[in-house]
């Protein structure tokens, strides 16, 4: 029952990472990644709703729409699953915890419209390591911690980056997608 | 004159891929093959106008509070009308772009332009300018995906030039080199292009200032 978990833990975390090899989630990669404090808020809030959401998801197809022939809603009903549970998750947080509601308070919205959530929902469905419910919810948990590892790597070098002087082409984002294509060469060596 | 405006600010002053960064995932992930941009351009194009115009006539009825939501479920139920089509007819296309066709539903390009001007103009100009937006992005993903796949596989469109080839351009690491090359290269013609027209516009100036000067 367990056998699949070590693959599902290496592939989703590193070795087919989101942001740097399958190349999900690359908008809030590079813009919220200019300091560690935030982009480690950015990675643990996306951890917390790709897991839920497959955890969501993952049932919802397998076992009520495909049974019943509605496969074809797929992408309706996944992307109006995220987005209430991005909303849902909101008002829990913003009642039960006012601090981590005002940390994370400003990357919740912004959730919805990341790739890597339903990149992931849809991902599950298709890959060929997951063959239950619990493979499921490891793609999704260890693939948010992949994430948060890779942005969190990435504004380290980012926040080096503001004291070093670069050709005026390569401002902004050039510069940092050189940054990143560094990181994938690393990471495809996995 | 305004369709020209909205026209070249799709296709260069405000291009999706190059300017606004914009839809950076199907970018480098769908490049490796100029084929794939063509067909990702072409559903994000019809997408994109398709819940232009829809947004356009709605957009004194969605309520304020609401209109993300209302936004997404209305881009996404085009996103599921494209894909149902490709499946059936072209389906070779739709299985070369993957999962990325469902996540057309997220791409910033689509959700942006609703915000920044389907939901402020009239049906007309929201129409062309999701036209035109996606001509852009689907020039920015074919001229990209031609240079990768020309130097990474030796070919381009899928007819074989040379044996000559650099693996480096096929991978993930070669997707982030040329996008940041290609988005160098822009931002030179931009400015080049902008500093030119300043400087016509003030010689011009210069001119007219001379002509008023010698007539008084």
């Amino acid at each position: 029952m367990f056998k699949m978990i070590p693959a599902i833990i290496f592939a989703a975390m590193l070795s087919q990472n989101f942001i740097l090899v399958q190349f999900l989630g690359i908008c809030p990669f590079l813009g919220v990644s200019k300091n560690t404090k935030s982009a480690f808020g950015m990675g643990m809030a996306v951890t917390a709703v790709m897991f839920i959401a497959t955890l969501i998801t993952y049932p919802l197809y397998t076992y009520l729409l495909k049974p019943l022939g509605f496969d074809y809603m797929e992408i309706i009903v996944f992307i109006f699953v995220i987005a209430s549970l991005v909303q849902v998750i909101e008002i829990i947080l913003k009642k039960t915890s006012k601090s981590l509601y005002e940390a994370m308070g400003i990357y919740l919205p912004l959730i919805t419209t990341n790739c890597a959530v339903l990149g992931v929902t849809e991902l599950v469905l298709t890959s060929e390591l997951v063959v239950t419910m619990l493979d499921a919810c490891a793609y999704g948990l260890f693939g948010g911690l992949g994430f948060t590892l890779a942005i969190v790597l990435m504004s380290g070098m980012r926040e080096k980056l503001d004291t070093v002087k670069v050709p005026k082409a390569f401002e902004g984002f050039p510069i940092t997608m050189l940054l990143a294509c560094f990181m994938a060469m690393a990471f495809s060596m996995f | 004159m305004r369709a020209k405006d909205i026209a070249l600010d799709g296709l260069f002053r405000q291009n999706p891929t190059l300017k606004l960064v914009l839809g950076t995932c199907p970018t480098l992930a769908l490049t490796t093959l100029a084929m794939n941009g063509i067909g990702m351009g072409l559903a994000v194009t019809f997408v994109l106008t398709c819940s232009n115009v829809i947004i356009s006539l709605l957009r004194n009825v969605i309520p304020q509070k609401v209109r993300i939501p209302a936004y997404i479920l209305i881009i996404a139920t085009f996103v599921t009308i494209i894909r149902m089509l490709l499946n059936k007819f072209l389906p070779d296309i739709s299985a070369s772009l993957g999962t990325y066709l469902p996540l057309i539903v997220v791409n910033c390009i689509i959700l942006g332009r609703a915000e920044a001007f389907a939901s402020k103009n009239p049906v007309g100009a929201a129409c062309l300018d999701g036209i035109f937006m996606g001509l852009g992005f689907m020039a920015a993903l074919t001229l990209m995906g031609a240079f990768r796949e020309i130097l990474g596989s030796g070919s381009v469109f899928g007819v074989k030039l040379w044996d000559f080839s650099i693996g480096f351009f096929t991978q993930p690491a070669g997707a982030l080199f040329t996008y940041a090359m290609f988005i160098a290269v822009y931002s030179m013609i931009y400015s080049a292009v902008v500093a030119r027209k300043k400087k016509s516009a003030d010689t011009s100036e210069d001119r007219s200032e001379k002509g008023v000067t010698a007539d008084v």
